[in-house]
């Protein structure tokens, strides 16, 4: 029997109070330590020693201005890259990912597969695989950064996917469907007001996830030639590394504060009952108290 | 219709309309055959139960209905009309499903006002129709709760109650008790049939329990490999199934071997008249309910109506009793009886035959 992992007669149980302590401790260390040193970096005064916050100070007093200016316009790009690729997962995914739900459920595991493969496939790869397109999709509709929505969309499709998929599993939506549509309700109305509020939390969930990859990515921009925060960031980097850093730190705090709100959805509490509208009356049936 | 009729004859005149038809209707599933030359009519009001069992085609036949499935052959009618082109939405029927199906995301109030919302119905108006279809159910307090606050048997009254507040042309129960406990789901169904009877509605009732289709329908169409075997009113299917199968199926059956002879059918020297005098000599298999048995004590039977046997088992069912018997010519038959009775296991005893006409199949 491991330490710390109680068990009666070979049926495990959850882990101890000090063996949770201590793998949350190691896991939150690996993340903590690169974040820590991080702020450590900003902080330092440079060649006279010890510590003050006056880098960030300097660059929220001066304001983005200057040489910073491409970071203001980098972050514009990848706010609207990410409310484009959040376009492209509730437009394509969320409605393909419900029909074939209800009406082609054999053609799941295939939809499975096509999701989760790029996850396995790395960005260098997918560039590869993308140049061409991008090039003949640049003789259409430019090559402005927005294009970029697209390979942004095939890379958050896995998280995307399981974000919904795992509210999917929790919900008849099929038999849902079939209720609405017997009630009078056509395909528009089932999806509006039947399906999407009773999916709100993976699909909000698959959102901020798609937002958190987008504000993080750098390898598809830059070698696809376009800027996006993390490219300018680099570009910020090589002549004031200080700045870098905090801007980082930043963007990580916004993508936590999405992560948060992800975890905030996944415990929130339904409406308390509401008081009945109308009078009450008496019962015209013998209810049957079940 | 005359002015002069009573309502009871304007009732029966309306009991009469046919409200929906099911004409030569087929459906496969790649190559199974779920439906094939279904027929069935239901009658203003009346309530028809599907019975079969499972993969008998039943719920295909709700749902083709309903327009969930389309038909590969044959046509649907309403009043007439023929609706097997026209989608769900557009059907005007009201369902109720096995499966909890109210919308968790709304109140149980508001679940009630969807389908009247589909058809823009004023607000108020709305609210008003809903609060009378939960008060119908007894559900008239429970407007604000959600479906996670209300029990199985709840949900379901709230779901027969969206069903009803459209005022549907039909109305269609998917097997809605399947998932109550045995209590709730008599106390549903009896609350159901009196709901139904009230306001005349004309009801498709699918289900694969016996007890209940006997108990609420006014006509049972008994359901096998996608056909209709029998319809008729539950009494009539009981006591005078068509089909060997509807005998096995509907209530309980000893199957005997035996001989027909001269449109009489013996059980090991015990003659009783068949159900089809008409059914050719040879060797068969008897179905005999357990209800036309009876037990008595070793040497009080005229021979020739009882046959010998030993008391294998006595199961007390509450305000009955079942008792098996192990025949001396071999095999076994259940006796239903009266509770008071109770044969000891081994004793000796006489199954007697109440001489009711029996069903028999030709034995392969």
């Amino acid at each position: 029997m491991t330490a710390g992992i109680r068990s009666v007669r070979g049926v495990a149980h959850a882990p101890g109070r000090a063996t949770r302590l201590l793998i949350l401790g190691a896991v939150g260390l690996v993340f903590a330590v690169p974040i820590l040193a991080m702020i450590e970096f900003t902080l330092r005064r440079g060649l006279v020693g010890g510590y003050d916050f006056q880098r960030w100070i300097e660059l929220f007093q001066n304001g983005l201005t200057g040489e910073y200016a491409p970071v203001l316009v980098a972050l514009a790009n990848s706010v609207g890259l990410a409310v484009g690729t959040v376009v492209i997962v509730l437009v394509l995914l969320v409605p393909t990912m419900l029909l074939v739900h209800i009406r082609f459920p054999r053609l799941r595991r295939t939809l499975e597969i096509l999701c989760i493969l790029p996850i396995s496939i790395p960005a260098i790869v997918l560039v590869v695989g993308l140049a061409p397109v991008f090039s003949g999709l640049a003789r259409f509709v430019g090559s402005g950064v927005w294009t970029l929505a697209f390979a942004y969309g095939i890379t958050v499709l896995p998280f995307a996917y399981r974000a919904i998929q795992s509210n999917l599993d929790g919900v008849d939506v099929r038999t849902l469907s079939e209720a609405a549509r017997s009630l009078g309700a056509g395909w528009l109305s089932v999806l509006l007001r039947v399906l999407v509020p009773n999916l709100r939390r993976g699909i909000l969930a698959g959102a901020f996830i798609a937002v958190a990859v987008v504000l993080g990515e750098f390898t598809i921009a830059s070698l696809l030639s376009r800027v996006n925060l993390q490219t300018a960031l680099v570009v910020v980097s090589k002549n004031d590394p200080y700045s870098a850093v905090i801007l980082s730190l930043l963007a990580l705090f916004v993508a936590f504060l999405l992560l948060l709100a992800i975890g905030r959805l996944g415990t929130e509490r339904r409406r308390p009952a509401r008081a009945d509208p109308t009078t009450p009356t008496t019962p015209t049936s013998g209810g049957v108290q079940s | 219709m005359s002015h002069t009729e009573t309502p009871a004859l304007q009732q029966k005149a309306v009991q009469q309309k046919t409200v929906v038809e099911f004409s030569g209707v087929a459906k496969r599933y790649g190559s199974h055959l779920a439906l094939t030359e279904f027929d069935l009519t239901l009658q203003a009001g009346e309530l028809v139960a599907l019975l079969g069992p499972s993969g008998s085609g039943k719920t295909t036949a709700l749902r083709v209905l309903a327009g969930l499935e389309s038909c590969d052959d044959g046509r649907i009618l309403i009043n007439g009309d023929d609706v097997s082109g026209l989608p769900t939405s557009r059907r005007d029927m009201g369902m109720v499903f096995q499966s909890y199906s109210l919308f968790p995301h709304l109140s149980a109030g508001e679940n009630v006002e969807f389908g009247l919302r589909m058809r823009r119905v004023p607000s108020i108006e709305r609210r008003e129709r809903a609060a009378a279809a939960l008060a119908l159910v007894g559900l008239d307090a429970h407007y604000g709760r959600f479906a996670h606050e209300l029990s199985g048997g709840q949900q379901q009254r709230v779901a027969l109650a969206r069903a009803l507040v459209t005022r549907p042309r039909v109305l269609l129960l998917d097997e809605p008790l399947s998932a109550l406990d045995a209590k709730v789901r008599v106390q549903l169904r009896d609350q159901i049939r009196r709901i139904q009877t009230e306001l005349g509605i004309t009801t498709l009732f699918v289900t694969h329990d016996q007890d209940e289709a006997l108990a609420v329908a006014d006509r049972v169409a008994v359901m096998r490999d996608g056909r209709i075997e029998q319809v008729g009113t539950p009494e009539e299917l009981y006591t005078r199934p068509a089909t060997p199968f509807i005998a096995d199926f509907v209530g309980l059956s000893n199957r005997l071997p035996g001989v027909v002879r001269h449109g009489f059918a013996e059980v090991h020297g015990v003659v009783l008249p068949l159900l089809d005098p008409s059914h050719a000599d040879g060797p068969v298999r008897v179905f005999v309910r357990p209800e036309d048995l009876t037990l008595a004590t070793a040497g009080t039977s005229p021979a020739g109506t009882s046959l010998a046997g030993t008391v294998l088992l006595s199961s007390f069912l509450g305000s009955l009793r079942r008792t098996s018997v192990q025949l001396d010519q071999g095999g076994t038959v259940v006796v239903q009886h009266d509770v008071r009775d109770r044969p000891m296991v081994g004793a000796a005893v006489l199954v007697r035959f109440a001489g009711a006409p029996v069903p028999v199949e030709a034995a392969i």
